[in-house]
């Protein structure tokens, strides 16, 4: 107790399972009430816009979800390089735990993208940089996941996974801008951090919402990777330990 | 250096010359694919003409595919492989040299004979001239990335599905900017830009790809 306070020390899944135990609630809790928060403002307050009408609301799920599915990507990627660099338990355990959440993230902003664009464009679907980088990503995803559930060592899993997304996090930007080249059609970004072209209170909507999806990601993930720790570490002493003192 | 490259090369090719019928039918998947197109479609020139440098592409795109899973593979079963790895060269190199011989295999056949099909794509001469060089220049990137993908997935089950399924997304670069050039020159704006980044893309792939291919082999033969 005296002893200063060590980060490290939650590197070790029989420290971080309780840690994380704790913190869920708090992110589920907080998750909930941006996205309270956040779905008052972007539904009820927000002003209609003049062009768009209502369906434009669609944007206080849609923005965020893309934002969420970029990042997540890329906070695997910093786990796997965390793990390959380290050889760290942890670190691919949580790049696991977070893919099936980016997948679904990716997967909502293309939906949503969808619906969005049948009223606004006329067509739930162009072949348009964004909407094709945005289903690259999910395509990237899957493969991520499809990789590390045919591997059956956990440790190869974790490392193999790790070099694909590594791989991948190269691969983005280049992705990125050749399908850019390729075509556009998409608006540009309505949100940049010197100036934005929306009305405040919709900023602040989407802010709100992209809090929530993150509070509600790190709680699924957290969740997520104490049922991996579990499983991988069934054999460990501290595991049957907290399962015989959760028993008694 | 060099020497490990060549050997290593030298080596891969016999081994290749003495299996021939897995070049040809590689080759020859690529000639009925996109003989397919046509059946498909239908066979109005104007819309051929169109389609000609995505259906090779992508045809050429699976034609490498087809042979990226045995790139590894028959190295690993007979032990070669951690041979390979425990020699005093780096790991890297060898990869190198062993990604070159499956481009030597598998993509350079695919650019001599692609004029021929777009021949039968009704495409100009300046066209297919392009469509040839794209496919030069592009291949040894899809041998590179498609490296990565098959140490990754080495002695997996349904390896070759998973190996499509991690590789693809990553061709699309190369298959953008392959089909782009041809598509480029028969619109008469010029491919020269779609070449030059095609260019670069090889030149990246070749050069860090097997430093990647080789990290995936070390924890596929741990």
């Amino acid at each position: 107790m005296i002893d200063r306070f060590n980060l490290y020390r939650f590197a070790s899944p029989a420290t971080f399972y309780p840690l994380a135990g704790k913190l869920i609630p708090w992110f589920a809790a907080a998750g909930v009430l941006f996205g309270l928060v956040g779905l008052y403002i972007g539904m009820l307050v927000a002003p209609t816009d003049f062009q768009q009408g209502e369906g434009y609301r669609i944007i206080f799920i849609h923005v965020p979800t893309s934002w969420m599915s970029m990042f997540i990507y890329l906070v695997m990627a910093f786990w796997a390089a965390i793990g390959l660099a380290f050889n760290t338990r942890l670190s691919g355990m949580m790049a696991q735990a977070l893919a099936p959440t980016g997948a679904l993230m990716a997967f909502l902003s293309l939906w949503t993208g969808a619906l969005w664009g049948k009223p606004m464009w006329g067509t739930w679907w162009v072949w348009d940089a964004r909407l094709t980088s945005e289903l690259i990503l999910l395509f990237l995803y899957i493969g991520y996941m499809a990789l590390v559930a045919a591997i059956d060592d956990p440790r190869r899993a974790d490392k193999a996974g790790g070099i694909l997304l590594l791989v991948g996090v190269v691969n983005i930007p280049i992705i990125y801008f050749s399908v850019k080249w390729w075509n556009t059609l998409h608006q540009g970004s309505s949100v940049n951090l010197t100036k934005s072209s929306m009305a405040e209170i919709m900023l602040w909507g989407m802010l709100l919402m992209a809090l929530a999806f993150w509070m509600y990601a790190i709680a699924v993930a957290l969740a997520r990777v104490r049922t991996l720790m579990l499983e991988r570490e069934r054999n460990a002493e501290w595991v049957r330990k907290m399962l015989s003192e959760e028993n008694a | 250096m060099l020497k490990i490259i060549f050997s290593v090369i030298a080596r891969d090719l016999q081994l290749a010359m003495r299996r021939q019928a897995d070049i040809v039918s590689a080759l020859f998947f690529f000639v009925i694919v996109v003989s397919l197109f046509p059946l498909g479609i239908g066979p109005e020139t104007d819309l051929l003409r169109k389609l000609a440098p995505g259906v090779l592409w992508v045809a050429a795109l699976l034609a490498t595919m087809l042979s990226l899973p045995r790139l590894f593979a028959d190295d690993h079963r007979d032990g070669t492989l951690e041979q390979l790895a425990l020699s005093p060269y780096p790991l890297g190199l060898i990869v190198t040299g062993k990604t070159i011989a499956h481009w030597l295999v598998s993509g350079l056949p695919l650019a001599l004979i692609a004029p021929i099909l777009g021949v039968q794509f009704d495409l100009a001469a300046d066209a297919l001239w392009v469509l040839t060089l794209t496919i030069l220049i592009g291949t040894p990137a899809l041998s590179g990335i498609g490296a990565i993908g098959a140490a990754l997935t080495l002695g997996l089950r349904g390896g070759g599905v998973l190996l499509s399924l991690l590789v693809l997304p990553l061709y699309i670069p190369v298959l953008i900017f392959g089909a782009g050039a041809v598509e480029a020159t028969v619109s008469g704006l010029g491919g020269d830009g779609h070449l030059s980044l095609l260019a670069a893309m090889t030149t990246a792939a070749i050069g860090f790809a097997p430093w990647a291919s080789a990290a995936a082999l070390k924890i596929a033969l741990e």
